[in-house]
Parts: structure tokens; C-alpha cells; sequence
């Protein structure tokens, strides 16, 4: 034989073994083809709520977790003493149906209702707030969020191990079902913070099954082991996979409960969770990338979610470092900035242009609106700090986390102080954990920032400025603003006066700008139109109750 | 072949051991700790956390303590997820990316060996240019792009299979083997093809033609088996290669694989993790470089006589 004859030979087996390839390729398609229906079509069907939710939970464990994604499913685990309406945010019953306060508004009593029940058929007592609690703030426990229970009376000097006994905190167990409890001070946003995990009850028999009532590693928080207090419980969990809950058969109010179940999928890639969404497998993402924004603003704009949210982005100096202790220069950079250009050209026109640093409308509170856009008065101020022109200006860094967002704000900023002020900025990017080392250890000239919201008070913010708080990283001390923040405020004695106080304080730290706003967040996220009854609000806090599946 | 395999066993220790310290001081040295993050952390609930991972303690003591726990097999809780030790993650997500691995090296082999050959048995011709330049375009393609280009066309454009999981859907396994099997199909293609070559021009090829052997006989009985040898010996690593690799993969379509919870635990100095993955794997790829090199020399004899086998 000759060698081509049987080179071709050879080649027809290979063409077999390809066809046979392709002929598998091609069945394996078609058997998965065909009209099947969609997750999202299945769980309008059988009402599961599919969300995708950005990150695997760290820990469902109230006092353990601190992240948004593990808050998304505590909420519908958990339910607090006092719960939040779902579109107004205001306080209404949860666990407790109702409450006193007293005329000094420094004790409240709280009466759970008789049919207020664990998921598996408990009662829930006053003792399990009260035990809860002591956890929480147990300073073995290592809870990060236990100061938001320090307005308890004796609370933090338990948290921070000054004081041993937990019966000196002010939390009293008066009956079964009635839970009293003491504050520090009267706050006007108490009752909020119930409603955070932090003051979550936790199930105790089914904790201390499973380990020590501090043990962070324990297994209590497990499908089958875990007891909520919620209208949803655990029902499985596959790690990096998918999280399930069902409704609770126990919960108090499970006639309102629509949803059967809700499936949470973890998924860091913005785009993969887009991807998802638009073939029908999930009906909530946790955020849209940015460059599918007009796509979908274009075509579908119905479900882009795009509502005002509690959080701002500023930049922040670093007042140890010159050129920025000198306030003009604070002042100057922040004149030459244009937030309207900002918002429109690098992030689609999906945020809100900042001109203070508490997002406006926090508790009725509009804040002034001291900055602006103004070169021409940020190149006098700049002249006047010694730096005609930008000359002279020693060189600076800009620092921001490794994100592509960032970098694009970034750079816009950076080309406007070049083009107004003429001054040279170099930009500067770390990853994640280098970069909050950075900014904890002053290792920087100016670096971005953003702060979200806990509860929906300016005090959240404007603490930022305090002297004495950890996250203001930015060496401001102004120990006016610090008197007004720590005295003033506190002992406002109506309502309008305490936001007057606010507006105070807002044009103290808008003058001293050791932070300079650059914009207000919103939740941009998609969502199917058969999703009903997820109302927008300003913590982007989902009351899963009321979500009803269908067309 | 026994002392051969013994000698490289404990050839690994040594590498292991290093492997294992430099990992865990650089990694403690990296700015930034397992707690940070945007909300500063109060001093006292810093302590009390690192004291329920003993952070407490000496690095020095840490590290032995570390090594203590190791021998003993256990690789201590995750700092990232409390409640979940590392031997768990890892038995969640090896089997997934395992699986994968395997899938994807299938991939390789069956569309690498074919065009490999294919081109080698008529070279310089139209067919070798064409799977060859394929074939380079394939080694240049990122994964993060030919993935969510086949994700656009299979998933999207034609609906036939789903865009991510694995193992929820009919089909899904798919498109995460076919992306990840097609780099390294590329290099079997490309390696097949020079070891046939090789091979073909071989006397023991004329003399089983002269014998008169049907020629698809020589090819696959005679020639294959020699001209394999390159991809055999590349197996090993591309097998470690696509495990320690497979996180993009993984993160395109949403897979919980072992390279996924390996990168994030690195981005969360999730020091438990992050050394437990590092030793898993580099144990995992001295075993398959061994595996590789026992494979090469049973398949090729002068080897296996140097090494004192059969």
C-alpha cells in the first residue's frame, strides 16, 4: 500500500472520531435545549424567591456576621423586638407588640406577644432577650457590632470587660413575657437599633447543644441545627453554592407570609450575576455592572432598580500631612471638583451628586448644602495657601482599593485639579486589606472613602468626625466639633432643635473638610417585574413578608 | 522503579516544608489583618478575637503550633467563616474542582490528540496550518474571555445550555470543561503533533510498514504510544495547573471550587485557609509530577531501564 493511501485511511478514522465528536456535541445540546421554564418561571410557580447576593455569608450568626449579604438572609431569619416598616422604615411592632417609654425617655418596657414562638414551637420569653444580650455583648464573643447596644445602660463598660456582672447592665427580665430596659441616655433612635442583628434574640438550648455560648466556631448555625425567631428558617445550606429558607410554620404573623421559600446564591462576579439574571435564573441581583447600565436603562428599564440609599463617597486628606493641614488647600481641592460631571460621565448618572456629607433626608434632616463647584474661587484659595497656580504644590498621592469604578473617578478628579488648580496628582491603587492598612495607619496623602448608613439617624454620619472615633482616619481634631457631636447634640431638647444642631455640625465639618463628599449612593440592582411588594428604602432593608411572586 | 518513587517522596518534604514556611510568613506579613475592614474594629473586640484564634500568641509558636496541627491532619478553623474548619472547605470544594479538572483534561486530550495528529500525519499542508494557527489562538485566548464568549453564543444567543453552576442545571458541566480544557487542548495539539512527527520518521515505523501492518495499526499501535510521550509528561502539570488555575473558571461560572474559596482566602488574609489550600495543593502537585514522571518511564523503556525497572 501506498503511504498516502493509507495516510487517507487514517484520516478517515479521524474524520469519524470528529463527526462522532460533533454528533455528541450536537445531542448534548438538543437533550438540554427545548422549552423548558426558567428558574425564575419555577419560582413563581412554586414561590421561591431567587436572589443573587453578592458573597458567601461569613456566619449566620447574629452576633457574629457583619456584612450586607449575611444581613440579606438574617432578615429573614430574625426578627427583632421592634421591627421596621418595610417602605417607611418607621418602628412597628415585631416581637414585642408593644411598648412604654418613660417621660424621661430613658426606660422602655417592652410586652412580647403570647404568640411570639422559636421555629421549633418555643415560646419566646423576655430571658431569651435577656441571655441573648449578655452574649452579644460578652467581651469574649468578639462581637464587632455590640456597640450598638452600648446605649444600654452599663452596656459598654460589660463590652470592654470594665464590669464582670451582667446584672448591672440595664436590661431586667420583669416577667415572662416582659422585658424592661435602661439607656444611658434617652436617644431618639433606640428603637431602631432592635432591629439590628445585633440585638437579635438567639435560641440558647440549641446554641449551648452545639458549644459555648461564646464559641464562634460552632455548628449551631447549621441546616437542621439552627433555631430562628423569623418568617423564614434555615433549610439547607451548601457552602459557595446556594443558601435555602422556608417559611416559619411558627411564625406569629405567617398568614401574611407569602413566599415558600427563598434561595440565596453567592456570587462575587457582578457580571456573571448579570448574566444570570438575563437568562431567567435569578430574580434579584445584588448590583449591576456599571457598563450594563444604559443597556438596561435603554431596553428594560423597568427592572433597574436605581432608589436613594444611605451612604456617601468622599475623599478624605490626611491632616498630618502637609500640604493638608492647611484648610484652603482642603477647601480648594474640593471647589475644583464637579460632582454633576462625575455623576454623569463615569458613573452613568446612577448616583446622586453630594453637597454634604449625611445623605439628605436621614430622619427628616436636609442638611445645608455648603459645597460647590466653583474653580475660580478654589484657584484664589489655592494662591492664598502659597500655591499660585498649583506651583510649588509637593507631590501627592491619590489612593483608592484596586476596583475599576474607583480608578475612573479617580482619574476624572485628577484631571480636574490638573486642568483647574494645576496641580499634579499621582494615583495610587492597593488591594482591599492594604489599603484599610493604609488608611488606618495615616499611610496616606488623600484616599477614597465611602460609609453606609446602620440606621437611618445623621448621627451616623457625622460621628464620623469625631476625634475619638476609629474610622475617621484622617487626623481631624477639632475638639469644638467634638463637644458639639458628644454634648450638644445629645441634650437637644425637641426634635427640631436636634436637627438644627445636625445643620451645625454638618457646616462645621463642610468648612473644616477633612472629608470632601463626591456622592450620595444609591441601590442600583436588577429585579424581575414578577417580583411584587420589595419596596425601595433608604437601608435597602428587604421586608421578605411582604414579597409576592407572579405576573 | 520502587527506590525511584521513594526517593521522590522524600525528595517532597523537604520542598513541602519550605513551601509551608515562607507561605506563612509572607502571609502574616502582608499589611492588612483578617479583621479589617471598612468599620475600624474597637481595640477589646479585637483582642478577644484574636485570642480565639490565638493570634495572641509568638508567631514563632504559631507557626510550630501550626506544624503541630498540621501532622495530625487537622488544618484548624477558617477565620473568614467561623463555624467552618478548613478541612471542610476543602472537602467541599476539591471534589467540584477535581471533577472539572478531570472533565477539562478529557477535553484536552480528545480535541489536542486528534488535531495533533491529524496535522502530524500530513505536515506542512493546509489542515496542519489551519489546527495549528487554531491551536495558537487557543494558547493566547484568556479564559476569562473565551468563557463568557461561549457563555454569549451557547448561552445567551441559542439558549442551549445554562450560563453558570455546576450540577444545578442539565448541561451546565459543559462550558466550564470545554473553556478550561481548551487552553491546554491547544498545547496537547501542538505537543501530539511535534512527538508524531518525531515518531513517524522512526525506523520501527518503516519496519512495521515494511511488515505490511494495516497503516491505522502503525499509527495508533506504534506510533501513539511513543508520540504521546510529551503530553504524558506535560499531564502532571497541566493537571496541577488547572487545579491551582481553575479559579477563574470558577468565578466566571459560578462554581464552588476549591480555586475560588483559594483566592478569596487570600483577599480576606484568611490565614487558616489560605495555608491549608497551599499545602493541599503543593502536596497535590508533587503527587501528579511524580505520577507524571512514573507514567513517562513505564511508557517509554530506555527510562524505565535507567531506572533500574523491568
Amino acid at each position: 500500500m501506498n503511504i498516502n493511501i493509507k495516510a487517507s485511511l487514517i484520516h478517515t478514522h479521524l474524520k469519524q472520531a470528529v463527526r462522532l465528536l460533533l454528533i455528541t456535541v450536537s445531542v448534548l445540546a438538543i437533550v438540554s435545549c427545548g422549552t423548558r421554564e426558567t428558574r425564575v418561571e419555577e419560582g413563581n410557580r412554586l414561590g421561591i424567591f431567587h436572589v443573587e447576593n453578592s458573597a458567601e455569608p461569613q456566619s449566620i450568626d447574629p452576633h457574629v456576621s457583619t456584612g450586607v449579604p449575611e444581613n440579606n438572609i438574617m432578615v429573614a431569619l430574625y426578627e427583632g423586638l421592634v421591627a421596621k416598616h418595610h417602605e417607611t422604615l418607621e418602628p412597628i411592632p415585631g416581637i414585642a407588640d408593644r411598648w412604654e417609654i418613660s417621660e424621661d425617655g430613658k426606660t422602655y418596657v417592652f410586652h412580647i406577644r403570647d404568640n411570639a414562638k422559636w421555629s421549633n414551637g418555643d415560646p419566646i420569653t423576655a430571658e431569651d432577650f435577656h441571655w441573648s444580650w449578655s452574649r452579644a455583648l460578652d467581651p469574649k464573643m468578639g462581637n464587632q457590632y455590640a456597640y450598638m447596644l452600648f446605649p444600654i445602660k452599663n452596656a459598654e463598660p460589660f463590652a470592654t470587660g470594665k464590669l464582670d456582672n451582667f446584672d448591672d447592665v440595664g436590661v431586667r427580665v420583669i416577667s415572662e413575657k416582659v422585658l424592661e430596659v435602661e439607656l444611658e441616655n434617652p436617644i431618639p433612635y433606640f428603637l431602631q437599633l432592635l432591629d439590628h442583628h445585633a440585638a437579635y434574640a438567639v435560641h440558647k438550648d440549641s446554641i449551648l447543644e452545639f458549644g459555648e455560648k461564646t464559641d464562634r466556631f460552632s455548628k449551631w448555625t447549621r441546616p437542621g441545627n439552627m433555631i430562628t425567631s423569623g418568617a423564614f428558617r434555615l433549610k439547607d445550606w451548601k457552602i459557595y453554592k446556594v443558601l435555602k429558607v422556608e417559611k416559619n410554620p411558627y411564625y406569629w404573623d405567617k398568614e401574611s407570609v407569602s413566599l415558600n421559600e427563598i434561595h440565596f446564591y453567592p456570587i462575587e462576579n457582578f457580571s456573571t450575576a448579570e448574566r444570570m439574571f438575563r437568562v431567567g435564573q435569578v430574580h434579584k441581583t445584588f448590583e449591576i455592572p456599571l457598563n450594563k447600565v444604559d443597556v438596561y436603562r435603554q431596553e428594560s428599564p423597568e427592572k433597574f432598580r436605581n432608589a436613594p440609599y444611605i451612604g456617601t463617597y468622599y475623599y478624605q486628606f490626611n491632616l498630618s500631612r502637609p500640604p493638608f493641614d492647611n484648610i484652603k488647600v482642603r477647601q480648594a481641592l474640593s471647589l475644583a471638583i464637579d460632582r454633576d460631571t462625575i455623576n454623569q460621565s463615569v458613573m452613568y448618572g446612577i448616583v446622586e451628586p453630594a453637597y454634604s456629607l449625611t445623605p439628605p433626608g436621614a430622619a427628616g434632616y436636609q442638611p445645608p448644602k455648603l459645597i460647590e463647584f466653583n474653580p475660580e474661587k478654589a484657584k484664589k484659595l489655592l494662591a492664598e495657601a502659597g500655591y499660585p497656580n498649583g506651583e510649588g504644590f509637593p507631590d501627592v498621592e491619590l489612593l483608592y482599593n484596586t476596583n475599576e469604578s474607583h480608578r475612573k473617578l479617580a482619574v476624572a478628579v485628577q484631571q480636574m485639579w490638573n486642568k483647574h488648580l494645576g496641580i499634579n496628582v499621582q494615583l495610587l491603587n492597593q488591594e482591599w486589606k492594604v489599603y484599610i492598612a493604609s488608611r488606618n495607619n495615616l499611610d496616606y496623602d488623600i484616599a477614597r472613602a465611602g460609609w453606609i448608613g446602620d440606621v437611618v439617624d445623621p448621627i451616623n454620619f457625622l460621628d464620623l468626625g469625631l476625634s475619638s472615633n476609629g474610622n475617621n482616619r484622617s487626623a481631624y481634631d477639632n475638639p469644638e466639633y467634638d463637644k458639639m457631636i458628644l454634648e450638644t447634640i445629645p441634650q437637644s431638647q425637641t426634635h427640631e432643635e436636634r436637627l438644627a444642631n445636625f445643620a451645625k455640625a454638618e457646616e462645621m465639618i463642610l468648612t473644616d473638610l477633612p472629608f470632601v463628599p463626591i456622592y450620595t449612593y444609591k441601590t442600583k440592582y436588577l429585579l424581575d417585574p414578577s417580583v411584587k411588594g420589595l419596596s425601595p428604602n433608604f437601608l435597602d432593608h428587604y421586608g421578605y413578608k411582604h414579597v409576592t411572586l407572579g405576573n | 522503579m520502587l527506590r525511584f518513587i521513594l526517593s521522590r517522596l522524600l525528595q517532597a518534604i523537604p520542598v513541602l516544608l519550605v513551601v509551608i514556611t515562607v507561605t506563612f510568613f509572607l502571609v502574616r506579613f502582608a499589611p492588612g489583618g483578617p479583621f479589617d475592614g471598612e468599620r475600624k474594629v474597637d481595640p477589646s473586640v479585637l483582642k478577644a478575637l484574636e485570642a480565639q484564634y490565638n493570634l495572641d500568641q509568638p508567631l514563632m509558636s504559631q507557626y510550630f503550633s501550626f506544624l503541630g496541627d498540621l501532622v495530625q491532619g487537622d488544618l484548624g478553623p477558617s477565620f473568614k467563616y467561623p463555624g467552618r474548619s478548613v478541612n471542610e472547605l476543602i472537602g467541599a470544594g476539591f471534589p467540584i474542582t477535581a471533577e472539572l479538572g478531570i472533565y477539562a483534561i478529557l477535553v484536552a486530550l480528545l480535541i489536542g490528540a486528534i488535531a495533533g495528529v491529524f496535522s502530524a500525519l500530513k505536515p506542512n499542508s493546509a489542515r496542519d496550518y489551519i489546527s495549528m494557527s487554531t491551536a495558537m489562538i487557543g494558547i493566547c485566548m484568556p479564559a476569562f474571555l473565551l468563557g463568557p464568549l461561549l457563555i454569549l453564543i451557547f448561552g445567551i444567543w441559542l439558549e442551549w445550555l445554562p450560563v453558570s453552576g455546576w450540577g444545578d442545571l442539565p448541561g451546565d458541566k459543559i462550558l466550564p470543561s470545554v473553556t478550561l480544557g481548551a487552553v491546554y487542548a491547544a498545547y496537547v495539539a501542538r505537543l501530539s503533533r511535534g512527538g508524531m512527527l518525531e515518531v513517524l520518521s522512526q525506523d520501527y515505523i518503516r519496519t512495521a510498514r515494511a511488515k505490511g501492518l494495516p497503516e491505522h495499526v502503525v499509527i495508533l499501535k506504534h506510533g501513539l504510544r511513543a508520540g504521546m510521550l510529551p503530553v504524558v509528561a506535560y499531564l502532571g502539570p497541566a493537571f496541577a495547573g488547572i487545579l491551582s488555575g481553575s479559579f477563574v473558571i470558577e468565578s466566571v461560572f459560578q462554581i464552588q471550587g476549591l480555586g475560588r474559596f483559594y483566592v478569596l482566602a487570600a483577599f480576606n488574609r484568611d490565614y487558616t485557609l489560605i495555608m491549608g489550600c497551599t499545602v493541599f495543593l503543593a502536596t497535590l502537585i508533587i503527587v501528579f509530577n511524580l505520577l507524571s514522571d512514573v507514567l513517562s518511564a513505564y511508557l517509554n523503556p530506555r527510562l524505565r531501564s535507567q531506572l533500574g525497572g523491568k
